[in-house]
């Protein structure tokens, strides 16, 4: 197992300015609350997109499982928190622990099918469970409303005191507050030695086998942790907005949260969060242009990106030196 | 019963020659399209401009159909797929997600998000009956079309000269440019007449399966279904496969239309479970 020998390099390199980066961009998070009070739920939005790539991010940019439908975990984490409102309790701490629990549970189940084969099987894999899902919350019409999507959803003030104001106030707080925890957690996983195995698995299976770090129990750790963060995005979705529909275990979100981590950039956590806020900015802007066809400029900037190379862009933001190799 | 599997048989054709092109694309060259339906979109669309507002005939339109189609995949392929060959797999798939949304949205545009249909000829509508059965002579003609294809296809990929060629060119590019082969210019080919066949099956299909903007994205888990299903190591795989789907796609919506899709994705993901080099496929 790879331990400090390795970690100390990489770490001590901008240890410094890494943290004072890190520190104003959540002071910037923190500050947005009163410096652009109407724009809260975008914001929200932009805080659980960004809960949602740091998810993926640690799948794909630590683990480099490449996966198509990492909205199964994100929609089933909305619909539990959304039924678990509807039918059980309001309070909305409760549904996020049943969406972060149901995500992490159907993560954990579904990592043995994404353990074998190639890139192709694994993008079928998990293409395949999103879409199970998807129509599994279609045909269920009595649990789930098919079509119509979950209505009615109420949850109770936080803590008993911080009602959802319909600004957007409590809600934005409440996901910034998810996704810090959530990166925090992140940061130490990946910083440990556990995360520097994941990353021996990403550039190199068979020589991360042959040195000792057992594969498969990893990639099954990793891929249970990052379903629980995307089902916990869900639930903070339902949870804030009040409302789940199938949209949730949509194609686009799953093609979405990839566009969102790679305009961010890949493998240094952060990626996700500042290309979740240049996606929402972008997404906002063009759809004020043209409301119908946004995602046709969101599909020129993935084909343009692809052609120039991923590897350049992201490359600005990143502070923390990685070892080579495409993830 | 019997014309409730002619159907299936039918629209498994088409998705056999729908499909055919990306078994190519991603089962030979191993490159991840996930715009493949786009083509079959353009073909789709070609034919109903050109039955319905050009005045050409059905039958001339289906030709064209693969032309425009197989033109737009060769200027796609020179212009952009062909920086993404060496690539790793994830930039493939964002290139070709990237297309689809572009593909989906400028078709929204230009032709509306309604549904179109392709006028056919009147000698095709209806039915015949055989020995008892009630065939849709549509059908009939899908299933001949597109029977004549596939063998064209497995002669041509398994027999001819080009077929060769293009076999050694995916198993080692360098080695087979170092014979001599225009590895380069053969895969333009290939990727053009795969979205050709993709044109011809949309116009196909226009018919049979629903063409709106957004069939690219509706029908992308059926082509990924039959090529991962099928295999990759020959055509017959994908062959038996978009039969099976076909087959089973009429027979869910017939029986269980409560859970229709469900089945599909099921048995898909038990497949690649048990064998994640398809069904008809030995591992490699």
């Amino acid at each position: 197992m790879q331990t400090t020998p390795f970690a100390i390099p990489s770490k001590a390199a901008g240890a410094g300015r890494t943290f004072a980066l890190e520190a104003l961009f959540w002071a910037a998070a923190v500050a947005a609350i009163f410096l652009a009070p109407r724009r809260l739920l975008l914001l929200n939005e932009i805080a659980i997109l960004g809960l949602f790539a740091l998810s993926l991010d640690l799948v794909l940019g630590y683990a480099g499982i490449v996966s198509l439908g990492h909205a199964a975990f994100f929609g089933l984490g909305a619909y539990s928190a959304g039924l678990l409102l509807l039918h059980v309790t309001t309070n909305p701490l409760w549904a996020l622990f049943a969406a972060a629990l149901s995500g992490g549970v159907l993560g954990f189940a579904t990592s043995f099918l994404v353990l074998r084969g190639t890139d192709l099987t694994r993008l079928m894999v998990t293409l395949g469970v999103s879409l199970l899902l998807g129509e599994a919350a279609n045909k269920l019409h009595d649990l789930t409303g098919g079509a119509d999507g979950l209505q009615g959803i109420t949850a109770a003030p936080v803590f008993g005191l911080f009602r959802f104001d319909l600004a957007g106030h409590t809600a934005y707080v409440l996901s910034l507050a998810m996704l810090f925890a959530c990166v925090l957690v992140a940061r130490r996983i990946t910083a440990s030695p556990f995360g520097m195995t994941l990353r021996t698995i990403r550039d190199n299976p068979l020589r991360a086998a042959a040195i000792g770090v057992p594969v498969t129990r990893r990639l099954v750790a990793v891929y249970t942790i990052a379903a629980l963060f995307a089902g916990l995005a869900g639930g903070l979705l339902a949870v804030t907005t009040q409302f789940v529909s199938l949209d949730v275990f949509d194609f686009a979100r799953s093609a979405d949260v990839m566009l969102v981590l790679i305009l961010g950039g890949t493998g240094y956590l952060y990626g996700g969060l500042l290309g979740a806020v240049a996606f929402k900015v972008l997404q906002d802007v063009i759809s004020t242009l043209t409301p119908q066809y946004w995602r046709f400029w969101i599909g020129l900037l993935l084909v343009a990106l692809m052609i120039a190379g991923r590897d350049r862009l992201g490359a600005v933001f990143k502070r923390v030196p990685r070892a080579g190799g495409p993830s | 019963m019997l014309t409730l599997l002619f159907d299936g048989i039918a629209s498994g054709m088409v998705l056999f020659i729908l499909a055919s092109g990306l078994a190519v694309t991603l089962g030979l060259m191993n490159f991840i399209n996930l715009a493949h339906g786009a083509f079959a979109m353009a073909g789709g669309y070609a034919t109903v401009l050109l039955t319905t507002h050009a005045g050409v005939p059905f039958l001339a339109s289906l030709p064209l159909a693969f032309l425009i189609a197989a033109a737009l995949g060769a200027l796609f392929e020179r212009t952009l797929y062909v920086h993404l060959y060496a690539r790793p797999h994830l930039d493939q798939v964002l290139f070709s997600i990237g297309l689809v949304f572009m593909a989906v949205t400028a078709v929204d545009y230009v032709m509306g998000a309604q549904q179109r249909y392709a006028e056919v000829p009147g000698y095709l509508k209806g039915r015949v009956e055989l020995f008892g059965v009630g065939l849709g002579r549509y059908r009939i003609f899908i299933i001949a079309v597109c029977g004549a294809v596939a063998f064209a296809l497995q002669l041509i990929l398994g027999r001819s000269r080009f077929g060769a060629q293009l076999r050694a060119a995916v198993d080692d590019a360098r080695t087979a440019r170092g014979l001599g082969i225009p590895v380069s210019r053969i895969f333009t080919i290939t990727f053009a007449v795969g979205s050709g066949l993709a044109g011809l099956g949309g116009a196909l299909g226009a018919e049979i399966l629903t063409l709106t903007p957004t069939f690219p994205l509706k029908y992308m888990i059926s082509f990924l279904i039959v090529v991962t299903v099928g295999g990759t190591s020959s055509i017959t795989g994908p062959f038996l496969a978009a039969l099976l789907l076909g087959i089973a796609d009429v027979f869910g919506n017939y029986y269980l239309p409560e859970i229709g899709a469900f089945v599909t994705y099921l048995l898909m993901l038990t497949v690649l479970m048990i064998r994640p080099q398809g069904l008809f496929a030995r591992p490699r």
